[in-house]
């Protein structure tokens, strides 16, 4: 499973992508946490509001910081 | 149920000012400075000032902010992207559409450059992407509290009827010149993925809401108390009316000259209003201090700096500049009917 936080580097790019981390980790799935900041790849996913979390090239929430429970719930649903 | 928040306020504000002048009054003990300043209504009306505004705009940005978070949760820029671009609102009733969306619509300055690709990509005209992307900032829920609570509701209304005028006439303008291949050539390769718009539950527009309260506030709280310190330090010691001579009507320069000085104090949006409404009472007038305050929200250093990531600089200019003369003529016509 392949999960990307889209994001110029912000603050709260930061604490979605360490959110999403703890999640893979706790729900025990092999999967990989990336960060992608360019602006052309982000704006490619039709993602206007950053952080945003990419799950499978699905964009599953942006604009805002899901909580980790929120984030497990998207991966399961990708399982 | 106003008066009795006011009440508690005015409790508190007794309570916090017996305490901090308690302090005071142990400092100067120690250096053994004369403490008669400390019963001196100048000291009194800056200290009372002090606490009193901060709770009030504290309260307010809470509870507006709050509100203002739930309302603009239902309008997403995907979902206004997709409200301009369907083509039902072209020529002038697309900008008037697109400002009125600015001011509902969540923006940061962060988000100023994935907005503009947006909708320019999905084939929004130049001028009706300037009339969106100048309101938005112009007309933000700080500046609205800010000016409400310290100015009251008609300023304040004034104040958003203004931006959203702004916005209207400099996107018209900017559309007229036909300048579209003045942006970045990069923008028009962009081809943006199609993404479904989520539709948060209450619980998460009620969380989301709050989160962004905090965030707000934690971002402006020392531009907030900063502002007021300096805004009741001039409300105890300068006299009323005393800047009419230098600020007031008859100085032709003084819009001009707040406009030049708003540039560079965008982050200090919060701090700046508590000291032009000081301002207007040492006798600065109404108009040069709307031109003030909409200077420092729309026309800021950071913002030209992102914005300059996708239009070429002189497009850039132009908007630059159709702006601060927007913003002057208003000055002067406020000044004139005020």
């Amino acid at each position: 499973m392949n999960i990307k936080i889209l994001g110029s580097g912000c603050a709260n790019c930061k604490k979605l992508q360490a959110l999403a981390e703890e999640a893979v980790k706790e729900l025990d799935i092999p999967a990989t946490v990336e960060k992608v900041e360019d602006m052309q790849k982000i704006m490619g996913y039709g993602v206007m509001r950053t952080p945003a979390v990419v799950i499978n090239e699905r964009v599953k929430a942006s604009g805002r910081i899901p909580t980790k429970d929120e984030i497990k719930k998207y991966i399961q649903d990708e399982v | 149920m106003f008066s009795a928040i006011d009440w508690i306020l005015q409790e508190l504000t007794f309570y916090f000012s017996y305490g901090l002048t308690v302090l005071f009054r142990w400092v100067l003990d120690l250096f053994g400075a004369n403490p008669s300043i400390l019963e001196s209504n100048q000291y009194k009306g800056a200290v009372n000032f002090f606490f009193y505004d901060t709770m009030k705009i504290f309260l307010m940005l809470a509870v507006i902010v709050f509100i203002v978070s739930i309302i603009r949760s239902f309008f997403p820029p995907e979902r206004t992207k997709r409200l301009l671009g369907e083509g039902k609102a072209r020529g002038l009733l697309g900008n008037i559409f697109a400002a009125l969306l600015g001011i509902v619509t969540p923006f940061c300055s962060c988000s100023a450059v994935p907005i503009f690709i947006g909708f320019v990509e999905s084939g929004i005209p130049l001028g009706v992407t300037f009339s969106f992307l100048i309101s938005s900032p112009m007309v933000n829920e700080v500046a609205l509290v800010m000016l409400w609570g310290l100015f009251g509701w008609q300023i304040a209304l004034l104040y958003i009827a203004t931006g959203v005028t702004v916005a209207i006439i400099a996107g018209i303008i900017i559309g007229k010149l036909k300048m579209e291949r003045y942006v970045e050539e990069y923008v028009y390769n962009i081809k943006m993925g199609d993404v479904e718009i989520e539709n948060p539950t209450w619980k998460q527009r009620f969380r989301d809401a709050g989160y962004y309260v905090l965030e707000i506030l934690k971002k402006i709280w020392p531009y907030v108390i900063i502002g007021i310190a300096i805004g009741g330090i001039m409300h105890g010691w300068a006299p009323e009316g005393w800047l009419a001579k230098y600020a007031g009507k008859d100085n032709p320069f003084a819009v001009f000259v707040a406009v030049l000085i708003g540039i560079p104090l965008y982050s200090n949006a919060a701090g700046t209003i508590p000291i032009v409404s000081e301002l207007t009472r040492l006798g600065m007038p109404m108009g040069t201090a709307l031109s003030f305050m909409m200077s420092v929200t729309a026309l800021s250093l950071p913002e030209m700096i992102i914005l300059r990531k996708v239009l070429k600089p002189k497009l850039l200019a132009v908007f630059i500049g159709i702006m601060a003369i927007s913003i002057i003529i208003i000055g002067y016509l406020f000044n004139i009917i005020i």
